[in-house]
């Protein structure tokens, strides 16, 4: 998966989350509960959609990484390269 | 330090309501004036095609989509009926203090729906708990449609919710009563929600029991005293009332609905799912005594009759015996319109008989095209609305399963 699908996956699930998100005009280094109206739950939404998407499971002590959508993509993409 | 409010006289100043054909209060009257069912069919995964009430109503008008997402179905028609209760009621909360007000919501049952559903999700990944949500446990809690609420509406006072099946919803109007005159709270929104329409196994159990009921049209299938009833209509539903007391709506010049007049609640003590008439008798002669009222001072009793023959005929003969010289005493039944609203029912039901207080009109009971002659009250209207002479107290009687019955009396507001 490039890093662009990756990038459209996280917004995918975030808007999904949240169709009124705006994701026009994010900054992908920024954090993305700094810029969207998301809680903690709504967090575990994204690792919980990941996981049903692709069997792909985060561990507790990587969610900050999983903080903007940049880093979003850095810790994915390696994980997500077969698809 | 403690004023004593125990005599204080408590009215009804505000309705919100989520009905199978309504959406407030006055398109849910016009429809039980007209006789007019609104019950559809759904299907359900597991029981295949079902009739059912279904509440249309705007769902983000309070609240935005990934709240009622996030939320259950029964928070999402509890913050739509609260808010709706308020602005009825024009409570801006000058008057009163969110620390001051009290949230009592009763439910038949809750998380039945949502714990279904999870466990059919991770059905569908080989019944791996880890994707069982974190939802669930927020979405489970009891208290959960109260708490939807109360976080809507930024309400700081206490929230919680009263089971006592299907009479939960009366149950918590007497809660919202009884926290007045104790003096914990100076404004109560109290009533009922349901989102059983939303359980496979509620629409099961029903079946199991030969009390599901079906017709070829579901607008005919909820047929409370017809010979020809097969059961229940599960409907979802929500219908919430602020209540305050008599001095300070006055002081506010508040509109008034009606005075709760007396109220009751009892128990069997005997069958997990049978009614018991005598009992219920007992239950309606006990907020008689507390109304200080005579039966014939009873002018609409809106019964809870739920299209069982068994539970129809139980409550015929209770209300029988005591309404047995009342010819002002008239008798009517909504579930014909509206199913079944569960925890909802009795406060929805009297919601919709309210008006009579204004218009002087019975709503008729529908669906009887061959009434069961032991469910022949004297008095009894069906299926066209009756005018009457007058209307000065209105009952409502709402019983449940385990035996827990329940009685409102409500009067019209005079000085």
């Amino acid at each position: 998966m490039t890093r662009d699908a990756i990038k459209d996956v996280i917004i995918e699930i975030v808007q999904d989350i949240d169709e009124d998100a705006e994701t026009v005009n994010l900054d992908a280094d920024e954090p993305l509960r700094d810029q969207l109206d998301l809680d903690s739950m709504d967090f575990l939404d994204i690792v919980m959609e990941l996981r049903k998407r692709y069997k792909l499971q985060v561990p507790e002590e990587d969610y900050p990484e999983l903080a903007s959508l940049n880093s979003c993509v850095n810790y994915l993409e390696p994980k997500l390269k077969d698809l | 330090m403690f004023e004593d409010m125990t005599h204080q006289r408590v009215v009804i100043t505000g309705v919100g309501l989520a009905a199978p054909n309504a959406a407030s209060l006055p398109e849910f009257r016009h429809k039980l004036l007209n006789g007019q069912s609104e019950i559809c069919e759904i299907e359900h995964r597991y029981i295949g095609v079902v009739p059912a009430g279904i509440c249309k109503f705007p769902e983000t008008k309070y609240r935005k989509k990934k709240e009622n997402k996030r939320g259950t179905r029964a928070g999402c028609l509890g913050v739509y009926a609260a808010n709706e209760a308020v602005n009825d009621a024009g409570i801006d909360f000058t008057e009163y203090k969110r620390s001051r007000t009290g949230v009592y919501v009763g439910l038949t049952e809750h998380g039945t729906v949502e714990t279904e559903n999870e466990v059919y999700n991770i059905s569908q990944y080989g019944y791996d708990v880890d994707y069982w949500t974190h939802h669930h446990n927020p979405r489970t809690v009891l208290n959960n449609p109260a708490g939807e609420i109360t976080m809507n509406l930024s309400l700081t006072g206490p929230h919680y919710a009263i089971g006592a099946a299907c009479a939960a919803g009366n149950a918590a109007l007497i809660q919202g009563v009884q926290m007045l005159r104790l003096g914990e709270v100076d404004m109560a929104l109290c009533g009922g929600i349901s989102e059983s329409v939303g359980s496979f196994g509620i629409f099961a159990s029903f079946k199991a029991q030969g009390a599901l009921a079906h017709h070829p049209d579901p607008r005919k299938a909820s047929r409370p005293f017809d010979m020809d009833r097969t059961g229940i209509v599960i409907s979802e539903g929500a219908c919430l009332y602020c209540l305050e007391t008599l001095d300070r709506a006055l002081a506010r010049k508040a509109k008034i609905y009606g005075e709760i007049a007396g109220y009751a609640m009892n128990s069997d003590a005997r069958d997990f799912v049978m009614p018991y008439g005598p009992r219920q008798a007992e239950c309606v002669q006990l907020a008689l005594e507390r109304a200080a009222l005579a039966p014939q001072d009873i002018h609409i009793v809106n019964t809870h009759a739920t299209g069982t023959r068994q539970g129809d005929i139980e409550e015929c003969r209770a209300l029988a015996g005591i309404f047995r010289d009342c010819p002002a005493t008239w008798f009517n039944n909504t579930k014909g319109m509206i199913g079944h609203a569960m925890g909802a029912a009795g406060v929805l039901e009297l919601a919709g008989n309210l008006s009579a207080f204004n218009d002087g009109v019975v709503h008729p009971s529908i669906n009887v095209d061959k009434l069961d002659t032991e469910c022949d009250l004297p008095n009894l209207v069906l299926n066209e609305a009756r005018p009457v002479d007058r209307v000065e107290a209105i009952m409502n009687t709402s019983f449940g399963m385990v035996g827990v019955n329940s009685v409102i009396i409500v009067k019209k507001y005079t000085a």
